[in-house]
């Protein structure tokens, strides 16, 4: 079993060593060579885990916490971290089922599993709905009498709720999910291509990033605007991340393991370090030149900026070099608790949105001292954390006693992909 | 289980008992720091108009966040007014509103040259970025607007200064503000305009206790203060971005 282990892929190819040992191994395989499953590949659940924290603590007012977050030292945040993870998993799990059991079936598979979270992301709209009606008919402050104004769609329930049961009225926050859900949909037709010519698929899905800034394509959104999160743009890092998945990993472990690519990762990732640091330090502005400035701002998230993506690759490029996938810290009791909600991410995303607007309704409350802060972001932690371990602990009972299906336990690998 | 109970509520107790002594502070006073008052870009036109004595016209253009209540003797451009007359007393400065209500930047970006019509201000205030962060306004539009209005201002001699949007914790989940805040700079560094953040600064009041902008139930007064400290913060920025000040206060 190990020697099959061992060719569960990933962006984890640790060293020159080990590509190369994998290399004798593996035969000529087809255009795309499905990792076997074998032992849960840990690194992906823990940073998933370590996303979907991260992700919580973004969705809370600033606090000191706020610190411990990746967009603070770069480019990217936990977001590319996510769709990047679940791109990997998606490809993973239902790249097997297309191959083992055809098109159709795995195709009606991630239909369900859209569907899933479409409702969702319909369940955190209506505990949002319920916490904006009391916020709408409880704040008095003239100080934010025309920030309040936002609150008039709720003059309008009829259109506001079918708007959001099409994805269109989407409040600050819920913008994940709906991207994930498109992302979702259009996997059948990704895999389909991949399965295909993976090279080509990922150049094609490069080709609709690029033809989406150069044309301004974008989504648009009830009452006006665009998606947040635009997915034609965003579809890079989730094909990206299938694209590792089906093999590609594997053929970039050589790039990965050169010299030049770690420099060259460790000094944009120093560079980005330093230009975040001036948004926080405005002193510092006067070593950055003004025309950086002028070419580098303002760094799109909507359309994932190409600095943003530049920097995930670069972080995950010194990820898999410095973190090997047996490294043995991955089995420690310290760790658990990012991994247990890596392992369940669907669930605990959606919590994460629920207890981020419950978080802001005990600070408006309460006062919002930094005290509390803290302590509202730690038990919003605990409890994502309690949660995972409950429907882990469940799943293992249900698994012993129900009967056994063949792949059952890859949907719960799929996590939230 | 029981020992983790225990702590967990003495942390609680804690908390709101620190809570309390937080509430009960006398106001604390709304002290900025100085990054946020004072500018790399400059005001040329309000530095010469000082140096000559000539008379200072500034107008203000923005949205309903540039009032309060309907006495605009309580909002931010009446006390800026005040106060840059108490750092410069021999300097004859007259400040006019202009409320544009709910509209975009690029509604308000096209008329802009119009309203300085017969004010011929030396100085234009622009506050925006509320009502298109609650639009949710393409920020590549709002951008150009944004553009377009500073270009037509220093085209018709004025000098410009940004405002951007309040720091407004309670509708954070409703309105997504970061990025009209990012393109507001990004004009500014373009432009080579000073940026007065507002955001920032509320941002930084919040976080030092100076004003709880969190909670619900605050009449008028939390209002009127923060306004007060909005104009005499903006006067010092006016005044320390143009170089005009004798002593750089604040």
């Amino acid at each position: 079993m190990s020697s099959i282990a061992d060719q569960v892929a990933g962006p984890q190819v640790a060293g020159a060593a080990e590509s190369a040992r994998e290399q004798v191994s593996v035969p000529k395989a087809p255009a795309i060579s499905l990792p076997v499953i074998g032992e849960r590949e840990l690194r992906l659940d823990l940073f998933r885990g370590l996303a979907l924290w991260l992700i919580f603590i973004d969705h809370l007012p600033p606090s000191l916490l706020t610190w411990f977050t990746i967009r603070n030292y770069g480019f990217s945040d936990a977001t590319e971290i996510f769709i990047f993870i679940s791109g990997y998993t998606a490809a993973f799990v239902y790249g097997r089922a297309m191959l083992e059991n055809g098109f159709l079936v795995a195709t009606a598979r991630i239909l369900r599993r859209a569907w899933q979270i479409y409702v969702a992301h319909v369940f955190l709209f209506t505990i949002f709905l319920a916490e904006i009606s009391y916020v709408a008919f409880s704040f008095e402050n003239p100080l934010y009498s025309e920030e309040m104004g936002i609150m008039d769609f709720l003059k309008h329930p009829d259109v506001t709720i079918v708007q959001a049961l099409l994805l269109r009225f989407r409040p600050v926050n819920m913008d994940v999910l709906p991207l994930y859900i498109v992302l979702m949909l259009s996997l059948p037709i990704i895999l389909a291509l991949m399965r295909w010519k993976p090279d080509v698929t990922l150049a094609l899905s490069a080709l609709l990033y690029a033809a989406t800034w150069q044309f301004d394509l974008y989504l648009t959104s009830y009452p006006n605007g665009y998606w947040a999160f635009n997915p034609m743009a965003w579809q890079l890092l989730f094909v990206f991340g299938a694209w590792c998945a089906l093999g590609g990993a594997r053929r970039m472990s050589r790039i990965l393991s050169s010299p030049i690519t770690l420099w060259v990762c460790a000094v944009y990732l120093v560079f980005a370090f330093y230009v975040t640091m001036t948004w926080y330090v405005p002193q510092m502005n006067h070593w950055l030149p003004k025309r950086v400035e002028q070419w580098m701002y303002p760094i799109d998230k909507t359309d994932l900026d190409v600095l943003r993506f530049a920097h995930f690759l670069a972080l995950a490029a010194i990820t898999v070099r410095f973190l090997p996938k047996d490294w043995p810290g991955l089995k420690s009791a310290w760790l658990k608790p990012l991994i247990l909600c890596g392992q369940h991410s669907l669930e605990i995303f959606c919590l994460g949105v629920f207890l981020a607007f419950a978080g802001h309704f005990v600070l408006a409350e309460g006062g919002g001292g930094a005290a509390l802060h803290a302590l509202v972001s730690l038990c919003g932690i605990l409890i994502m954390w309690g949660v995972a371990w409950l429907i882990s602990w469940y799943k293992h009972v249900a698994d012993k006693s129900g009967p056994r299906k063949g792949v059952a336990g890859n949907a719960d690998l799929a996590g939230g992909g | 289980m029981r020992p983790g109970l225990i702590l967990g509520l003495a942390l609680l107790a804690a908390v709101f008992a620190a809570q309390k002594v937080r509430a009960e502070d006398a106001p604390a006073s709304c002290d900025v720091p100085s990054s946020l008052l004072e500018s790399e870009s400059s005001l040329p036109r309000v530095a010469e108009a000082v140096k000559a004595g000539r008379p200072l016209n500034i107008l203000v253009v923005g949205s309903r966040s540039s009032t309060v209540g309907s006495d605009a003797a309580n909002a931010y451009p009446a006390h800026m007014e005040a106060a840059l007359k108490d750092k410069l007393p021999q300097l004859a400065a007259s400040v006019s509103v202009e409320i544009q209500a709910s509209k975009t930047a690029e509604e308000v970006a096209g008329g802009l040259v119009k309203l300085m019509e017969g004010k011929r201000p030396t100085l234009v205030i622009w506050q925006t970025g509320t009502v298109d962060a609650m639009r949710s306004i393409d920020p590549d539009d709002f951008r150009t607007a944004i553009n377009e209005g500073v270009v037509a201002m220093q085209k018709a001699e004025a000098d410009v200064v940004l405002i951007n949007p309040q720091y407004s914790p309670r509708t954070e989940t409703m309105i997504s503000v970061p990025p009209y805040l990012d393109n507001m700079r990004a004009v500014a560094q373009q432009r080579d305009v000073p940026l007065f953040d507002r955001f920032a600064i509320m941002h930084q009041w919040n976080e030092q206790g100076d004003f709880d902008l969190f909670s619900a139930h605050h009449g008028p007064e939390l209002a009127k203060r923060v306004h007060d400290c909005l104009g005499k913060a903006l006067a010092a920025f006016i005044v320390n971005t143009a170089h005009v000040g004798s002593a750089q206060q604040n």
